[in-house]
């Protein structure tokens, strides 16, 4: 039978290191008596030097930071819990992960009681100052009453929060006292510690944030309970707030409604012309389409995305629908597949901003996958009822050529469903005859995989240089621009 | 006005404030004052310092700069038509109490909001200056938490982001049409503009630079929303829908639910009818289960009558019941979607069941000893030592879970 005692500042340390020199000689849990601190160690049982050994011993991760809350639980049998534990595992490490094991199970529960311990102290404890406000560091004290060990492993979480103050913190167990670096003393009754003025502001704060209509005291005492209330400023105040809760809440529910004080009126009027005024001065076109609802997009989109560039450009390019990116930035093509457009418009030598950008359909059609949305096509309803607003902007553009990309543009143009990798570089028509050069949606490029990519990219380029050479003066669009 | 002494300027502004559900501090970046150059730190988690009787957590101290409003919604204590007593802090005084009370270790941080006065422009700028002070001559370090005003220049909310942990703008109410009836000044579409902005801005400061040089975080913990339930017709399932396409389209941290409250001198517009507390936890649970169990709206709302979650018993319960041709699951077998789909099972308790499963076949015990909550549990799974037989059908299963019927009261 060998006697450890333990010592009550660094006890994790210690525990470690005798721990370690056990399990060197193999020395069975049984055989083992741990004490701590001020208990006294057993009477009948002389500290004997502990016997050598050269077995290495292995602790996994899970282990030490289990150990090293659990060390710090009130419960005397910790140390021999934890050195049992750790014995099996020097024949089964795997053993950690079977949280059905009793012995894991008894001190996982062990240190969670110990980290909701700690939690508790980091919210409830209460400084008040006992210094100079006017001080370069200013002092301030408390006194609390955890219920483990938890005051040396607490520490450096104050000292991190409190780093230009002095404070002192007292429990029964220890005191911590930090000046800049930590320091530890021996526990003491609840020191007298004088008023602060502070307390009565934070009084008032407790009052006023409670919602006299709903009252859940059982909520409130689960989170906080009552052993806690005793050192805590504002829980005297919760019997009297409880009081006159009801009465509160009924005084409101009865008030009759009351007539708006004379300014209000005055400033509503004022607000709603400036709101007006501001309204006005914003473009008419945009405005309409963001109240449009023609169809049901728009309850799930953030914005009606309209065409942009100039509005004497001679190509207007067409895509299908504002994806993720553009339904948040309100502008066409700006996501990933607007990027890939850039660099296609680039290799073509076509000058983005001199080219009108939009799509077919105006809102973001999206499936809710968690926190992803998962793009979806628009429907032929939407297509058509779309089709009013890409007119509009046709009308305002009246582009020489029109580019559809993708066979949701080519629909709404041509009205037509077609093949579209059949007529892919192909020259098409409006019911009313302007032309439609057709080529496939950038965002089909990103779904191919890597290796067919630049291919593919490469072949978008080739179409859209077609659709400059289709602007030259000698092409035959420029012999009869606009309708045919 | 001028004589308003703190205390009392404080009681109106945190009585204003109240309202707005959310306290959480969690999610910050880490950061710390060791150095003695500063004073806070957040941790990344979050901490309650006190609980209200109205068991709301106090994370944060939560005020109004002001509750002067050119607004007038009909559900807000603050709007322009209300009678309520008129306050506001100055600066300095906001920025006095953040840090006294961060240094008695009442709070967490600052969750500032405010009445828009003169414009939004204006009230923006004063919140991102009180942030930037705290920040730049306090060495402020604790958690702060802006409350952005979607009418803002986008070049204030920017700011904003720089100094803030979080920055929230409420949705309101549910739907577009009962912005539009009872908050007449505020526009769905800018909210959601706002909202869009803040994730794009967020975004776009993730990226390294060039050189590998991190940008400085945009609003490290997020952004967050609040919608009111129960003040216009909305139904859960309208809710739900609304919070997963935020959830989605902004990548929300938290969308808040906030039961319609009395509040003095209301609005003869919006009747105070207070719906029961319990629905506002049944849908922070439906919330959950989109979250972190692989609902989606649809499944929650098929177990729905009426489109109201039931009140007598959870949605994930209720789900089940209507779902028993599924169950029982085998814990020993089922994969991890299924095994999130058994009522008293939690994620940790899967993640659990999932280890242990490696070192051995799974007993009604051990279930116990890993955190499930059986007396949910039980007619749903199987394991080594326990099946349900024909509980899992029974005609009253329901009414073993829901609170037993209660006698009208005679009188």
């Amino acid at each position: 039978m060998y006697s450890i005692h333990l010592p009550e500042i660094g006890t994790f340390d210690a525990w470690r290191d005798k721990a370690r020199a056990l399990l060197a000689a193999a020395v069975a849990p049984e055989d083992v008596l741990w004490t701590c601190g001020r208990d006294s160690p057993d009477l009948f049982q002389a500290a004997g030097p502990l016997p050598q050994g050269d077995r290495t011993a292995t602790a996994s991760k899970a282990f030490i930071s289990m150990a090293n809350l659990a060390i710090w639980h009130r419960d005397p049998e910790r140390f021999s819990r934890l050195y049992a534990l750790l014995f099996a595992l020097q024949s089964d490490q795997r053993l950690m992960s079977d949280k059905a094991d009793p012995r894991v199970a008894k001190l996982t529960a062990m240190s969670k009681e110990v980290s909701r311990d700690k939690h508790k102290m980091t919210a409830f404890l209460r400084f008040r100052e006992v210094g100079d406000r006017n001080a370069p560091r200013r002092s301030f004290a408390a006194w609390f009453e955890p219920t483990h060990l938890i005051c040396e492993p607490i520490a450096p979480f104050f000292a991190k929060r409190f780093g230009d103050m002095d404070w002192k913190i007292f429990t029964p167990d220890l005191s911590i006292h930090f000046n800049g670096n930590i320091s530890f003393a021996p526990g003491q009754p609840k020191p007298p510690i004088a008023d602060d003025a502070t307390e009565e502001l934070w009084r008032t704060y407790y009052r006023s944030i409670f919602n006299p209509a709903r009252v859940k005291t059982r909520a409130m005492q689960s989170e906080m309970p009552k052993k806690y209330w005793k050192n805590l400023p504002e829980a005297q105040l919760i019997p009297e707030m409880l009081a006159e809760a009801q009465a509160r809440a009924q005084s409101m529910a009865d008030a009759a409604p009351t007539l708006a004080p004379a300014r209000a009126a005055r400033v509503s009027e004022r607000l709603r012309a400036q709101q007006a005024q501001h309204s006005e001065n914003a473009d008419q076109f945009t405005t309409s389409i963001q109240g449009c609802r023609r169809c049901s997009l728009w309850k799930n989109a953030t914005q009606a995305v309209v065409g942009t560039g100039p509005l004497d450009a001679e190509i207007m390019i067409v895509g299908e629908q504002p994806g993720d990116h553009e339904d948040l930035a309100g502008q066409p093509f700006v996501g990933p597949a607007g990027q890939l457009l850039d660099q296609g418009l680039a290799g073509a030598g076509i000058d983005r901003s001199r080219v009108y950008v939009t799509n077919a359909v105006k809102h973001f059609k999206f499936r809710a996958n968690g926190r992803q949305r998962i793009h979806q096509s628009p429907n032929r309803t939407e297509i058509e009822n779309c089709k009013w607003w890409l007119d509009l902007e046709i009308e305002r553009v009246a582009p020489k050529l029109l580019v559809a990309l993708g066979a949701t543009a080519l629909e709404s143009l041509t009205g037509t469903r077609h093949d579209l990798l059949n007529c892919r570089g192909s020259l098409e028509r409006t019911p009313d005859g302007r032309p439609v050069f057709v080529t496939v949606h950038p965002s089909y490029i990103l779904r191919l995989p890597n290796s067919e990519r630049a291919a593919a990219l490469s072949n978008f380029t080739d179409d859209l240089h077609k659709v400059a050479a289709l602007l030259q003066p000698d092409s035959p669009l420029a012999a009869k621009p606009g309708i045919a | 006005m001028a004589t308003m002494t703190l205390d009392k300027k404080l009681a109106i502004l945190s009585d204003a404030a109240k309202y707005d559900a959310s306290c959480a501090s969690s999610g910050g970046q880490k950061r710390d004052s060791r150095d003695g150059k500063g004073i806070g730190s957040v941790t990344g988690s979050g901490i309650c310092h006190a609980y209200a009787p109205d068991g709301r957590c106090i994370s944060l101290l939560k005020i109004l700069m002001t509750n002067f409003c050119i607004y007038d919604c009909a559900y807000c204590v603050n709007r322009v038509s209300s009678n309520v007593q008129r306050a506001r802090f100055t600066p300095e005084e906001v920025i006095h109490l953040t840090l006294e009370f961060y240094r008695r270790n009442y709070i967490e941080g600052l969750f500032l909001s405010s009445g828009i006065i003169r414009s939004p422009d204006d009230t923006m700028a004063d919140m991102v200056r009180i942030a930037k002070s705290l920040r730049q001559e306090h060495r402020f370090r604790g958690y702060i938490h802006l409350k952005t005003i979607p009418d803002a220049d986008p070049k204030l909310i920017e700011e904003a982001g720089l100094f803030a942990d979080r920055l929230s703008i409420n949705v309101e109410l549910p739907t577009d049409r009962a912005v539009k009836d009872y908050a007449p000044e505020k526009s769905p579409d800018q909210i959601r503009r706002a909202m869009a902005d803040v994730r794009l801005l967020k975004e776009a400061r993730q990226d390294k630079s060039f050189t590998g040089k991190r940008p400085a975080k945009f609003a490290p913990a997020g952004q967050s929303t609040q919608m009111i339930v129960g003040a216009d017709g909305a139904t859960d399932t309208t809710i739900l829908q609304s919070s997963s396409r935020l959830y989605s389209s902004y990548k929300l941290r938290r969308v808040y639910y906030s039961a319609f409250s009395p509040i003095p001198d209301a609005s003869a517009v919006l009747p105070l009818i207070q719906p029961p507390l319990v629905r506002e936890h049944r849908l922070y649970q439906a919330d959950w289960l989109l979250r972190f169990y692989g609902f989606d709206v649809d499944e929650i709302a098929s177990a729905t009558s009426d489109g109201n979650l039931d009140l007598a018993v959870d949605p994930k319960l209720a789900w089940a019941l209507a779902n028993r041709h599924l169950f029982p699951i085998d814990v020993n077998r089922a994969d991890r979607e299924l095994l999130l789909r058994v009522p008293g099972f939690g994620t940790k308790t899967v993640d659990r069941v999932l280890k242990t499963r490696r070192h051995r076949t799974l007993r009604y015990d051990d279930l116990r000893r890993m955190g499930a909550n059986l007396r949910s549990a039980k007619p749903f799974m199987h394991a080594l030592d326990w099946t349900p037989r024909g509980l899992t059908d029974t005609a009253d299963l329901r009414a073993r879970f829901a609170p037993p019927p209660e006698q009208l009261s005679l009188f």
